[in-house]
């Protein structure tokens, strides 16, 4: 079976979310003698990284627009069908997110996005596993049409190092007019997006006012983690709305999630859920987040976190 | 400026998750149904807003079984001139976008908004979809919308910022946080939908490509353990040696 997989990138840099997409794509490849031919759209620094994360081949599509998810799936679908190929994965990130219903869609193809699974063949189709109902259950679906469009949940698959030398060709292709135009782009530079972070350190209610968030900064400076917070804090402002995380915010699942003064609302829960190991940090032991937590400190935060803070730096040095 | 509105039902944020019949079926037994959270608070709001500044023709459009007329007549009373219900059970997210593109492949309209995801299927898929079978432009998590000289001007979420995007009618845009703020329907709202039209419409017949095998539970934690909050060692060393996390 083969597979095409779409590799995005920042001004030329590989996201984080492009090498899983890429190992997800050449392992599945890989198990069905297939080939896993990465797609990239525009200037890229150094394309043949891919060839590490395992693509035997990939394709550089001349182009020097912004993102457009009308043109992105175009060239995909068109791509696929040179290629002979059968699916196409994509990141459940937000371009990603954005391309997986209108590629299905225009191809013809079944699709399942937010995938944390490795698919699983059967004689009547492909079977991949999802997040349903806010992280709070999974659901199996079976992809039955011959096409089929997945997009793959970040930081569900770690990208494995593979090496390899993949061939890098410039296709030739007619880019569709668009009928978006990107007037500017504003993006936090060097900053991780909180979906790709391994280590979350988030606040709450608690935290009683964004004078106090240094707290929590100097928490993530050390323990080199992405800030996050709870939807209340976000609805007034005391932190930009795209750190709120939950079940009507982002969703993630880093190795370390600290809960900071949160209570763990059941709203709450479902966007941090899947996080390896949680850890509580509350001054109420009856919160209900220390049910869904690994590890628990019952204590006024504004003594605690400075003191994980000295135990994490005299740790880390 | 007509302006159509797709709402979706969603179980209650607090809802139990449970599953019948062989983990097949979600247990709907004493579920509370709502209006899913990103279509309420904001595309349907977005829209009464456009509704109320530019004079827009504002049209709910539900897919779903009568039992989903109690969702449409809040939205109704939030705001909007009519709703259409398109006479369904839902079996996915493409049955959904198909009915949608039905239907509104012979109609005229400037804009169609989608909340961003429903918080059931978690799909992201429906407004890409519709926008796919009706070949019209798409922009999703938009968490601001702007009508300027016949466009619309947006602002989608991207990882770390946004990238503002102009695109001209007719568009279908998925709608983020931000993009407007929650209403309560009042008294009068809600008097005044009773008169509102709801029509029904009849479905069309769909093919599934993707069948739900069967649904799980995450496993449960195993139970917390509690750290002195004197001794941030003795948690820094349990995060290292025994999570292995730092
Ligand atoms: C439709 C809907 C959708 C929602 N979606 C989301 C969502 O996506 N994300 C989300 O987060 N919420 C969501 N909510 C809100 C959710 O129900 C909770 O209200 C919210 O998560 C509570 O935020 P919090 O924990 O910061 O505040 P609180 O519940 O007020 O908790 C503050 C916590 O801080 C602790 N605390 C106070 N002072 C200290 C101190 N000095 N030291 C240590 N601990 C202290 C308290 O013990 C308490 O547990 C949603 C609600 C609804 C109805």
């Amino acid at each position: 079976m083969n597979i095409l997989v779409f590799a995005d990138h920042i001004n030329g840099q590989f996201k984080k979310t492009a090498f899983e997409s890429v190992s997800y794509a050449s392992r599945v490849a890989k198990s069905n003698n297939g080939i896993c031919t990465a797609v990239v759209l525009g200037k890229m620094n150094d394309p043949a990284k891919l060839s590490g994360f395992g693509a035997n081949k990939i394709l550089e599509v001349p182009y020097d627009g912004k993102f457009s998810s009308n043109v992105y799936s175009s060239v995909l679908m068109e791509l696929a069908n040179r290629e002979n190929a059968e699916l196409v994965v994509v990141s459940h990130d937000l371009n990603g997110k954005s391309i997986a219903g209108l590629l299905a869609a225009k191809w013809g193809a079944g699709s399942v996005t937010g995938v944390v699974s490795m698919p699983e063949f059967h004689n009547d189709g492909m079977d991949v596993v999802k997040g349903v109902f806010s992280a709070k259950a999974y659901a199996r679906y079976r992809i039955k049409s011959a096409k089929k469009v997945i997009s793959v949940m970040p930081n569900a698959f770690p990208p494995e190092e593979v090496g390899g030398d993949a061939n890098i060709e410039s296709v030739n292709i007619s880019i569709p007019a668009d009928r978006i135009e990107v007037l500017s782009v504003e993006r936090a530079e060097g900053k991780v997006p909180l979906p790709e972070a391994d280590i979350v350190v988030s606040g709450g209610r608690g935290l009683k006012g964004p004078e106090n968030w240094h707290l929590l900064e100097d928490l993530a400076t050390t323990i080199g983690g992405v800030l996050a917070c709870s939807r209340p804090v976000a609805d007034v402002d005391w932190r930009p709305h795209n750190e709120h995380v939950g079940q009507t915010g982002i969703v993630i699942r880093p190795k370390l999630y600290i809960a900071v003064g949160i209570s763990g609302a059941i709203q709450h829960l479902a966007g941090v859920n899947n996080s390896k190991v949680i850890v509580v940090i509350n001054k109420d032991p009856e919160a209900p987040f220390y049910k869904a937590a690994d590890y628990g400190v019952v204590g006024d935060l504004f003594e605690v976190v400075p003191r994980l803070n000295e135990a994490l730096k005299k740790y880390l040095k | 400026m007509e302006v159509i509105v797709c709402i979706s039902k969603s179980p209650d944020t607090t809802a139990r998750i449970a599953f019948t019949d062989q983990n097949t079926k979600y247990d709907e037994q004493g579920v509370q149904f709502i209006m899913n959270p990103f279509d309420e608070f904001y595309a349907l709001v977005r829209g009464v807003e456009l509704q109320e500044k530019e004079g827009a023709q504002l049209t709910f459009l539900n897919v779903g079984p009568a039992s989903n007329d109690i969702i449409i007549r809040k939205a109704l009373a939030i705001g909007g001139n009519k709703a259409v219900r398109i006479d369904t059970e839902p079996k996915s997210a493409w049955d959904v976008a198909k009915q949608i593109a039905s239907y509104l492949k012979d109609k005229t309209f400037d804009l169609v908004l989608f909340g961003k995801e429903t918080i059931d299927y978690n799909g992201s898929e429906v407004g890409a979809m519709v926008a796919g079978i009706l070949d019209l432009p798409f922009v999703s998590n938009a968490s601001k919308l702007e009508f300027e000289n016949g466009n619309f001007i947006l602002n989608r979420d991207i990882e770390g910022g946004i990238e503002k995007i102009r695109v001209a009618a007719p568009c279908i845009i998925s709608a983020a946080k931000g993009m407007a703020e929650q209403r309560i329907p009042n008294m009068r709202g809600i008097m005044m939908a009773k008169t509102k039209p709801l029509e029904v419409v009849p479905a069309v017949e769909t093919e599934d490509l993707v069948e739900l095998v069967s649904y799980s539970l995450p496993v449960e934690k195993s139970g917390v353990k509690l750290v002195d909050p004197e001794n941030m060692d003795e948690l820094v060393r349990l995060l290292s040696e025994e999570a292995k996390v730092i």
